[in-house]
C-alpha cells in the first residue's frame, strides 16, 4: 500500500525548516490551534496580490475579470472537496465560528421560538455553544445538553432521550479539539432527522483531517475553517443544502449580497452571494482553493491513515510517561490529538519548558471550558499533529516532558 | 528558559511562603487569569502604624503565577499602603529577576493586580 512520504511533504512547508532559536529547529505540534501553510497556498495569495489583485464581481476590466475567477474556481474546488452538489451551496464566512454564527442569526431566528429545544454537546468548542446560547436567550429557548462519558465520547443514551423533548435542532462537533474524539453524526443525524431535527455539525477538526462527503454525513449545515487545513486564516465556509439556504433570510447586509436596493428595501441575491455582504477575503479565498488542491494531491485517505499512525504512536510513548493522563478515547477511535494533564505541574509550566526545546503545544482550556469542567480540570496540555509531523518530533516531546518531570518532580 | 525556572522561582512554587487565609483580614481581593486558570486570592492585615502586618494567598496556578505572589507577599511585609499602591510591573520582574512575553507576564502579575484591587478597596464581584 503506498504511503504518505512525510520528509518530501515537510519540504513544502518553508517554517519547518526554521529554528525556534539557534540550533533548536521547530518542533510543530499544534496543528489543531492553526496548521502551517505549504508554499502553494503562500504562493497563490502573493501571485493574487502581486499580478491581479482588483476587487471582484461587476469589475469588468481585465483584473477584476482574472480576481473573479480566482475567487470563483476556488469555491468551485472547495465544493468538490466536500462533494457539494453545487458551489451555490458554499458559502464563504471569515472562518467557522462565523459560518455558526450566520445559521444561529438567520436560520435561528426564523426557525427557533419561545420554548423550542436546542441540542449542543458537552465537548464543543465555544463557538458552537456561545451563538446557540445567546439564540436561547434571546428567543427564550431551552437548551439540552449530551454529556461525556468518563472515555470521552457522547452519551448517546442520553441524546435518545432527549430526542423525545423534539428538538429543533442537534448542534455536535464532528470531531472534539480536546479530545480527539470521533463522534458518529451519520448514525446521529438519522436519528435527529427522524424526530424532524436539524443537523448542525462543526467540521473545524474534521474537515481537515479525513474525507468529508456532504452527501453521506448527514448534515443540514457543516462549517470549516481554511487556516486549520493548510490554508490562510480570515476564510472559513458554511455548507447547506441549497434548498435550506434558500428559505434562510440574509445575514449580513450590504454590498454584493443584494440584486436590487431602493431607498427604503432591498431584494437579495442569489446563493450564495446572498450570504456574503461587502469586499470578502479575497486572496484568503484563492488561498483556500490551493490548500484544497493540496490536501487532494496528497490524499485524504492517506492523511488520515498517516494521523492514525502518529496519534497511536504518540498515545504509547506518552503513557510510559509517569504522572501523565490523556483524555478522551483510545487512539484507534480518535483523531490526531492528545490533550493531558501531568500530576500537578500547570499546563503553561509544561508548555513553557517544552518551547525551550522547541517544541510547540498548546496549553490552557482550548475553547472548551465546559469540557474542562467536566473533567475537573482548569487547562490541559495538547499536542496535535498533523501530515507533516514524524515519530521523531513524538520524541522530542517526549524527551521534553521527562524535562518537566525532572525539574517539578 | 532555564533563566525562567531558575532555582529561586522553583523554591517559591514548591514552598510558598504566607500560603493559606487570614480570617478575619483588613481587606481581601481575589481575581483569575481566564486564559489559563490561574486563580488568586490574598487577605492582609494592616497594623496600627497603617503597614501591612501580616499577609496570606491562596489559588493555583502555573509556576510563575505562584511563585511571583509569593515573592510578592514576602516583599509587602512592613510596607505601608501607600508604598503598596506604589508597586509597578517592573517591581515584580525585579522579583522574579526574568525577562517574560505578553502571554507569561499575564501569569506574573495577577498577584499584582488581586493586590492592588485590594488595597483600592475594589469590590470583589463574585
Amino acid at each position: 500500500m503506498p504511503k504518505l512520504n512525510v520528509e518530501q511533504i515537510r519540504k513544502d512547508f518553508p517554517i519547518l525548516s526554521r529554528e525556534v532559536k539557534p540550533n533548536v529547529p521547530l518542533v510543530y505540534l499544534d496543528s489543531t490551534a492553526t496548521a502551517q501553510k505549504p508554499l502553494s497556498v503562500i504562493e497563490a495569495m502573493n501571485s493574487y496580490y502581486r499580478l491581479s489583485n482588483a476587487n471582484i464581481h461587476r469589475g469588468v476590466h481585465t483584473l477584476a475579470e482574472e480576481a473573479t475567477a480566482l475567487y470563483e474556481n476556488a469555491r468551485d474546488r472547495i465544493a468538490k472537496f466536500i462533494n457539494a452538489k453545487s458551489s451555490k451551496e458554499i458559502i464563504y464566512t471569515r472562518n467557522a465560528t462565523e459560518a455558526i454564527n450566520l445559521v444561529a442569526y438567520s436560520w435561528g431566528r426564523a426557525n427557533i421560538k419561545q420554548g423550542d429545544v436546542i441540542v449542543l454537546t458537552e465537548m464543543e468548542h465555544h463557538s458552537n455553544l456561545v451563538p446557540w446560547q445567546m439564540l436561547a436567550a434571546e428567543k427564550n429557548a431551552k437548551i439540552e445538553i449530551i454529556p461525556v462519558t468518563d472515555d470521552g465520547e457522547l452519551d448517546l443514551t442520553v441524546y435518545e432521550s432527549i430526542l423525545k423533548l423534539s428538538p429543533k435542532i442537534i448542534c455536535v462537533t464532528q470531531m472534539s479539539n480536546v479530545l480527539g474524539t470521533i463522534n458518529p453524526i451519520q448514525q446521529m443525524a438519522a436519528k435527529a432527522h427522524a424526530v424532524g431535527a436539524m443537523m448542525m455539525v462543526d467540521g473545524a477538526q474534521s474537515v481537515p483531517h479525513f474525507a468529508v462527503d456532504v452527501q453521506t454525513l448527514g448534515a443540514d449545515f457543516l462549517a470549516f475553517s481554511a487556516h486549520k487545513m493548510c490554508g490562510p486564516t480570515g476564510i472559513g465556509i458554511l455548507w447547506s443544502r441549497q434548498q435550506v439556504l434558500e428559505a434562510m433570510p440574509p445575514f449580513l447586509g450590504g454590498g454584493d449580497m443584494i440584486k436590487r436596493v431602493y431607498l427604503r428595501e432591498f431584494k437579495a441575491n442569489d446563493l450564495p452571494h446572498k450570504f456574503e455582504a461587502g469586499t470578502p477575503a479575497i486572496a484568503e479565498a484563492i488561498g483556500f482553493g490551493a490548500a484544497v488542491d493540496y490536501l487532494t494531491a496528497v490524499g485524504m485517505d492517506f492523511i488520515h491513515d498517516y494521523e492514525r499512525e502518529i496519534i497511536a504512536y504518540a498515545i504509547e510513548r506518552l503513557e510510559e510517561v509517569p504522572g501523565i493522563k490523556i483524555y478522551g478515547p483510545k487512539a484507534e477511535r480518535k483523531g490526531g490529538i492528545a490533550a493531558f494533564s501531568f500530576g500537578g505541574v500547570h499546563p503553561h509550566d509544561v508548555a513553557q519548558i517544552l518551547d525551550s526545546d522547541g517544541v510547540a503545544v498548546r496549553a490552557g482550556h482550548h475553547c472548551a471550558m465546559p469540557l474542562h469542567d467536566r473533567f475537573k480540570l482548569p487547562a490541559t496540555t495538547r499536542a496535535s499533529f498533523y501530515l507533516y509531523n514524524t515519530k521523531s518530533e513524538v520524541d522530542k516531546l517526549i524527551e521534553g516532558l521527562y524535562k518537566v518531570k525532572k525539574m517539578f518532580g | 528558559m532555564d533563566d525562567m525556572y531558575r532555582e529561586v522561582i522553583l523554591d517559591h512554587y514548591k514552598n510558598p511562603r504566607n500560603k493559606g487565609t487570614l480570617d478575619p483580614a483588613d481587606f481581601s481581593f481575589e481575581d483569575d487569569n481566564p486564559l489559563c486558570g490561574d486563580r488568586i486570592r490574598i487577605d492582609v492585615r494592616v497594623g496600627e502604624d497603617n503597614k501591612v502586618k501580616e499577609v496570606a494567598f491562596s489559588g493555583q496556578g502555573c509556576a510563575i503565577s505562584q511563585a511571583s505572589a509569593s515573592m510578592l507577599t514576602e516583599h509587602i511585609i512592613g510596607k505601608s499602603l501607600d508604598e503598596v499602591k506604589q508597586l509597578s510591573k517592573d517591581d515584580i520582574l525585579e522579583l522574579l529577576g526574568i525577562e517574560l512575553g505578553p502571554v507569561r507576564l499575564k501569569c506574573a502579575l495577577l498577584s499584582l493586580k488581586v493586590l492592588k484591587a485590594g488595597v483600592y478597596g475594589i469590590k470583589d464581584e463574585d
